[in-house]
């Protein structure tokens, strides 16, 4: 059980996604501007994680490896994202009408999306079990969703804020980004002693 | 556009990374060590190469509906190939670029070039755009190599740089330092460039994805209207 907690708590605020691995960087700084867009994405993420991995984490070990496949992990992973994704769409579509409007605008957004193939390989690089490697995906999006939640609230403060003129727009933005990235590094062995 | 020019547009007047803001999760990734940056500058910059190669070359044969489906498989199989020719051959930088080496894949830049320049010109020319594109990239990343390895590791490509060994700004190194570096770095540009090409918003126009993207983040203007 701790090592679940150990896996979940580093995946959320020590190797965060965004602010320590860059990985997602696109909608964390395109999608962020809002509270409401940031929640829906970060919802949207952590779903699509959770679904991928419990799709690419079989495939890798019951299909790649035993057939000595490997190496076709990389065309396999982002195919079967992106498939999965569209498929999503199209049942929650059909059947979750109301899910559909929240999320659906940010599904196709996440095909592309580096945080979700970068889960997918990570789990089978850690060496994770189908258990561990769920609960990496999960803290892994409950860490995009922290940081979405936590730099939308940064960035409607540097709304109103007089910003010289050649920082104004994405470079503040950048500057903002890492002073919050700044504050994760606080987090660094937290989890270590805490369970020592 | 003569062909000096396409070359030469990728870097410095549309250089992806500085002024296309494409590819960001890269380029703050992997530019803690020049090393690194030169590597994957030259890993993505082969990927594109191929890639703008093959998609120029096929742009009539595959089908406008499912182009994007058959860039993200010909991407694919092309980093994998690197990706395979990285390990065998230079096995420490496997290990230094780590996750971001398969990463390619999701690329912006690569996609983004696909479907901007490659599926409506000629073969020749995609060639040289990949070319210029590359280079523009790898040599944004060895900027921002360059000045977060000297400044936080005191060295540069391993050469140690005296004073600087002694006093590390070791910030500049972890992932803090790369959004900063970064952010004045396009401050700089905007601020050469007079405003013209300065982005107000986070620029996706190179993301195929865009269209969406910006549906999702104007939504609520939109119905407003």
């Amino acid at each position: 059980m701790t090592k679940f907690l150990i896996i979940m708590l580093s995946a959320v605020f020590i190797n965060n996604y965004v602010l320590s691995r860059f990985l997602g960087i696109c909608p964390f700084l395109g999608v962020s501007k809002k509270l409401n867009q940031a929640t829906g994405m970060s919802l949207a993420v952590i779903f699509v994680m959770l679904m991928a991995t419990a799709v690419t984490w079989p495939i890798q070990m019951y299909l790649l490896e035993p057939n000595n496949l490997g190496y076709l992990q990389t065309i396999v992973f982002i195919l079967v994202i992106a498939s999965l994704v569209q498929l999503v769409e199209i049942i929650l579509k059909r059947y979750i009408p109301s899910l559909h409007k929240s999320l659906g605008v940010y599904l196709p957004l996440i095909t592309t999306n580096c945080a979700v193939l970068g889960v997918t390989i990570l789990n089978i690089d850690e060496g994770y079990s189908f258990a561990e490697a769920m609960v990496n995906s999960l803290g892994s999006g409950l860490g995009f969703f922290l940081a979405m939640v936590m730099f939308s609230g940064v960035r409607s403060k540097l709304e109103g804020a007089d910003i010289p003129k050649a920082f104004q727009g994405l470079p503040i933005t950048l500057v903002a980004a890492s002073i919050t990235s700044l504050s994760f590094l606080g987090f660094t062995g937290v989890i270590e002693n805490l369970f020592a | 556009m003569n062909k000096r020019q396409n070359l030469f547009k990728g870097i410095i007047k549309e250089n992806p990374v500085l002024v296309l803001i494409l590819g960001t999760c890269p380029t703050l990734a992997v530019s803690t060590s020049v090393m690194s940056a030169l590597g994957m500058g030259a890993a993505a910059t082969l990927v594109l190469l191929c890639s703008n190669i093959v998609i120029s070359a096929l742009r009539n044969v595959i089908p406008d509906k499912v182009r994007i489906p058959c860039y993200i498989v010909l991407i694919a199989g092309f980093v994998t190939m690197v990706q395979m020719l990285v390990k065998a051959f230079a096995p420490a930088l496997d290990e230094a670029l780590g996750i971001y080496l398969p990463l390619i894949v999701v690329n912006c830049i690569i996609l983004g070039r696909a479907e901007m320049f490659a599926n409506k010109n000629k073969v020749l020319d995609s060639a040289i755009d990949a070319v210029g594109m590359g280079a523009g990239f790898t040599l944004a990343l060895l900027l921002m190599a360059t000045i977060r390895e000297v400044l936080g590791n005191g060295t540069w490509l391993g050469i140690e740089i005296p004073i600087l060994i002694d006093n590390k700004i070791s910030i500049m190194t972890m992932a803090p330092g790369g959004f900063l570096v970064f952010g004045i770095l396009i401050a700089i540009v905007n601020k050469i460039s007079g405003g013209k090409n300065s982005k107000k918003s986070f620029g996706c126009a190179g993301c195929p994805s865009a269209e969406i993207c910006q549906k999702a983040a104007c939504g609520e203007k939109e119905e407003a209207k």
